[in-house]
């Protein structure tokens, strides 16, 4: 039997037997080739990165037919989970990297004059600035494709470009106030944000619907999917508005005052609103009251951001922290300091987040990596851009490019942020190389498969799970007539039986999570009463047996 | 410092002078969010488009009988021929390769009075049977219509039934003798070989020889008997009672030791031949009896044709229908078959029409590119995989019925839910509640006989 042998050579002494034999501390007891062990790992992390979550243990099913059914199905999808990791090897490009080559070196030191002299000359060009200091600070949004950029200034400059040609699509100066602005499903619109009301236009800049119904709005978000416009105005209304057929889905009442930031959740398009006491709370069209509220900071929410996956949020806040939050557990990952509150954050596909505060823009690379269990705190950032006096308005990757838009008091800048852009893009999801008829198709086909604002929920995966409550529970959610269960008796119809059992009903409760809601309450208020009236019960007796025998007063089970 | 960006060509995906661009594909779960959302959405658009495109009717051959047709068989070495039988004893033959209103062939009027049955040889001639007690063999391919049949054989009693061997040239006849003829066709004037139960003296309604395992036989009786024969030995194998009596029997040409029996009592029940103390299966849907039952090619379908006025399509292995047909004109149905290549299904019924089907009903012929099939096998699989939700399912199972059929089913089910109440009131109330259950398919046999 082969032996490992590093095992022995670490700690002969230690393991060694009288004789000469060795304890061996891990032996190779498997009778398995190499070639299998190889080929079982790589199918671990072809589940890991393809696989759709655990499967279904069939073993346990005891009907025949649906056990062969599933047990086909299940291996079906492995298959596909292997094959999908075998069609990596078609993948054509690979993604950018900044890497420090000697111990002195520091990524976050090189310059944009360094990168753009050391990467392809096509490369090089996506660095540009845009000197437009009279109508600032601006507002930009890229398009879906990342082909197009929109830049709205302030003071009322709208302008669209092509900005790998460099080619103006259109210009026009509203002289009026411009709040955000928006792409919608494709280039051919695009929605602004101006002093009162929220405009629709096209790609030459003709006005095409004014959206009365949205006013005063400071943020601005589209869900490309759902054909959503989401919209929260200084009154703290949240609308959504289906632009598809102009009709307004849902409008919600925050109820916290003028918004501070807002973004949205590309995994499962739930918006993240950030408010001036420095709680983020997430919002559905489905719901009148949050899915979530978070506390992250103390004082005003400046900006928060999402990753594309959805895992992670990163929350800036005017005391200057910037938090890294896991958004399945609600959990605070890690934060770091800004040195002055930060205006804007935004992360990238491949998980390098921009964060703009005053004048400087800078990098973090690595605050969250989706396979690692637990995350390590960033020493120090990936890269560093400003600190030249321009007050940063606003930062955002421009999709499928390393590439950072960075939209500031003196126009607008486009930096090369190396491995910040998903380097092989899906044509048939979104194709930044798409030609006319392409796009055309695909906007055909995304009104087609339009989903349903009723499918925005914090698992987007509920769908096609089946509803296992039973019949009667279901009537009970329909029906809106029912009286309210009052909490206090459910506990206690639970408990019923000996009041020993009610203890353990509380016990249980009280132990089982650390989530604060109503109920908690009521079964802490109860728990409470119940100590006291032990505690009390116990002090009688103990006074009537007298000073001497009192000590043997039993205790309450 | 080491230092890559990304810089992908414009050329690359979009190659100058070609209107071809570049496709690339990333399976990254990461870049495309809303799976089952989006996915949920195809299948309903998918499903919706199935029934939008639901037309089953094609076409009604020719014009038909004059009187109902109550037979009608296909050719085995042909894709097209099929001949039909009608109430004044007349027999047809229809190509199918033709249009639909020239469909018609050879013809001649080969009984005096209903032909019950026709059935062709190896050599693609057409037997024929009727009540008036005669056998004909005619020669449909080469000879001119209303000839004269080859050979004509007399019975004791009229003809109900016929069925061919797979391979020898023999076919089996039966009727109200209560036996079953084999006539050998190398020997015209031989006296046929008889194959009867003992004792058994009640009309056969149908007989049918099993294509996979040659030599057997089975025969469905106005006993409700169900027997099985093997021709090696020139005897019975096994008998079952029902509790109603049948009026066809197709073997499962791929599963060779399955067979389905339509009843009176408007299902059809399935059995495994090695043991018919069992049905494998009932298919409960039809409204009123089932007069033929055919399982198709695949022997993974079935299609009835029934008194009620409707066609249905089953699944083997499911118990309810999987798609109604009926139109306005079709009267009662005495017969319907799938075509060779089961894409299509053929009925016969009382108002004198053959008509022509799709066993799909949303699919549609002709040369289709890869893209659309892709497209529709994409669709086919999203609908198999979300058919368990509501809204899919409401759609997908959807159908049009004609009023009365509906209003049969209900007034069924309700009459059924008493028989059942009462049973359980009578179970809960008497010696009956320690009897054990019995399930539904161990309740049609009455007897089993070896």
């Amino acid at each position: 039997m082969e032996v490992d042998e590093l095992e022995i050579t670490e700690r002969p002494s230690a393991k060694a037997h009288d004789n000469g034999a060795v304890a061996i501390k891990r032996a190779r007891t498997q009778l398995i080739p190499k070639h299998e062990l190889e080929r079982r790992k790589r199918n671990k992390q072809a589940q890991r990165d393809y696989g759709r979550g655990t499967g279904i243990d069939v073993k346990t099913i005891k009907d025949k037919k649906l056990r062969r059914n599933l047990k086909g199905l299940e291996q079906k999808y492995k298959q596909a989970a292997e094959s999908a990791k075998d069609a990596e090897i078609l993948l054509e490009n690979t993604s950018g990297f900044l890497e420090a080559e000697e111990e002195l070196e520091r990524t976050w030191r090189v310059t944009q004059n360094e990168i753009e002299s050391s990467v392809s000359l096509e490369a090089s060009k996506k660095r540009f600035d845009l000197k437009l200091d009279q109508l600032g600070p601006y507002q930009f949004d890229y398009d879906r494709t990342g082909r197009m950029l929109l830049l709205g200034g302030a003071k009322g400059h709208i302008a669209t470009m092509d900005w790998r040609q460099g080619k103006l699509g259109c210009e026009i100066n509203l002289q009026e106030k411009v709040r955000a602005v928006k792409y919608l499903h494709n280039t051919n619109y695009f929605s602004v944000s101006q002093k009162n009301q929220v405009y629709i236009y096209d790609s030459r800049g003709v006005e095409l619907h004014c959206l009365r119904s949205l006013q005063e709005v400071t943020h601005m978000e589209f869900l490309p999917y759902h054909y959503l416009l989401t919209t929260l105005g200084l009154t703290g209304w949240l609308k959504y508005t289906d632009v598809s057929t102009g009709k307004l889905v849902s409008e919600i009442r925050t109820g916290l005052g003028q918004p501070t930031a807002m973004e949205i959740n590309p995994w499962n398009a739930i918006v993240h609103a950030g408010h001036n006491n420095g709680t983020v709370t997430l919002w559905s069209p489905n719901n009148s009251e949050p899915l979530v509220k978070l506390l992250c900071h103390k004082g005003p929410v400046k900006s928060v951001a999402v990753d594309r996956e959805g895992r992670y949020m990163v929350s800036c806040g005017n005391d200057r922290k910037m938090a890294v939050w896991d958004i399945r557990m609600f959990r605070e990952v890690n934060s770091y300091f800004t040195r002055a509150p930060a205006s804007s954050v935004s992360i990238s596909d491949r998980g390098v987040t921009a964060v703009g505060w005053s004048t400087s823009v800078t990098l973090w690379k690595d605050l969250f990596v989706k396979n690692r269990k637990d995350q390590i705190k960033v020493e120090s950032p990936y890269m560093t851009w400003g600190g030249e006096g321009k007050s940063i308005e606003q930062v955002k990757y421009c999709p499928f490019e390393d590439v950072l838009g960075i939209g500031h008091d003196e126009g607008f800048s486009s930096i090369i942020v190396p491995g910040a852009g998903e380097a092989n893009f899906d044509a048939m999801e979104v194709n930044p190389y798409e030609t006319v008829k392409q796009r055309r198709e695909t906007e055909v086909k995304g009104l087609l498969n339009k989903l349903q604002p009723e499918m925005i929920a914090l698992d987007p995966n509920f769908i096609g799970n089946l509803d296992l409550r039973s019949d009667k529970q279901r009537r009970e959610a329909r029906d809106l007539d029912a009286k309210p269960v009052d909490i206090e008796t459910d506990i206690r119809n639970r408990a019923r039986g000996k009041n020993s059992a009610l203890r353990k009903y509380l016990r249980k409760q009280r132990t089982k999570n650390n989530i604060i809601d109503e109920k908690r309450l009521k079964v802490d208020e109860l728990w409470k009463q119940q100590q006291e009236q032990n505690q009390e019960r116990r002090q009688e007796k103990a006074a009537e047996l007298g000073p001497a025998l009192g000590r043997f007063a039993r205790k309450e089970q | 410092m080491k230092i890559k960006a990304l810089s992908r060509s414009v050329e690359a995906y979009q190659p100058a002078g070609s209107k071809n661009s570049k496709m690339p594909k990333n399976l990254d779960p990461a870049i495309h969010p809303f799976e089952r959302a989006r996915e949920y959405t195809k299948a309903l658009t998918a499903v919706k488009m199935q029934r939008m495109f639901a037309q089953p009717f094609l076409a009604q051959l020719g014009e038909g009988h004059v009187d109902g047709v109550y037979s009608m068989a296909k050719d085995p070495n042909s894709l097209e021929r099929l001949a039909s039988g009608s109430g004044d004893g007349i027999v047809k033959t229809w190509d199918l390769s033709r249009s639909y209103d020239k469909a018609e062939g050879w013809h001649t009027t080969a009984h005096e009075n209903i032909v019950k049955s026709v059935c062709w040889t190896r050599d693609q001639k057409l037997l024929t049977c009727g009540t008036d007690r005669k056998i004909q063999l005619y020669d449909p391919y080469n000879t001119p219509s209303e000839s004269e049949p080859l050979s004509t054989w007399l019975g004791s009693a009229s003809w109900n039934s016929l069925s061919h061997h797979r391979s020898r040239n023999s076919f089996a006849a039966a009727g109200g003798s209560g036996g079953i003829s084999i006539y050998d066709l190398e020997r015209h004037s031989a006296a046929p070989e008889v194959l009867a139960w003992p004792n058994a003296t009640d009309t056969i309604n149908a007989v049918a020889f099993n294509q996979v395992e040659t030599s057997i036989l089975g025969s469905c009786g106005s006993d409700r008997s169900i027997i099985f024969y093997d021709l090696r030995t020139a005897t019975p194998i096994a008998k079952t009672v029902l509790t109603f009596a049948c009026n066809a029997i197709s073997f499962n040409p791929m599963e060779g030791m399955n067979c389905a029996v339509a009843s009176e009592d408007h299902s059809v029940y399935l059995f495994d031949m090695r043991k018919v103390d069992r049905a494998l299966n009932i298919l409960k849907d039809h409204v009123a009896a089932v007069m033929d039952v055919e399982f198709s090619p695949t022997g993974q379908e079935l299609v009835t044709a029934s008194y009620d006025r409707t066609i249905r399509l089953w699944n083997r292995d499911q118990g309810h229908s999987r798609d109604i047909y009926h139109t306005k004109r079709m009267q009662r149905c005495y017969s319907a078959m799938w075509t060779p290549d089961s894409k299509y299904i053929l009925s016969g019924s009382d108002d004198g029409n053959i008509r022509l089907w799709r066993a799909n009903a949303s699919a549609r012929e002709g040369m289709k590119s890869a893209r659309q099939r892709q497209s529709m096998e994409y669709n086919d699989a999203l609908v198999e995989r979300y058919k368990h939700m509501p809204e899919i399912r409401r759609i997908h199972r959807h159908r049009h019925m004609p009023k009365v059929v509906k209003k049969a089913g209900e007034i069924k089910t309700e009459e059924l839910q008493a028989l059942k109440k009462r049973e359980e009131n009578e179970r809960r109330h008497t010696k009956k509640q320690f009897d054990r259950r019995r399930s539904e398919r161990d309740k049609v046999i009455l007897a089993k006989e070896k």
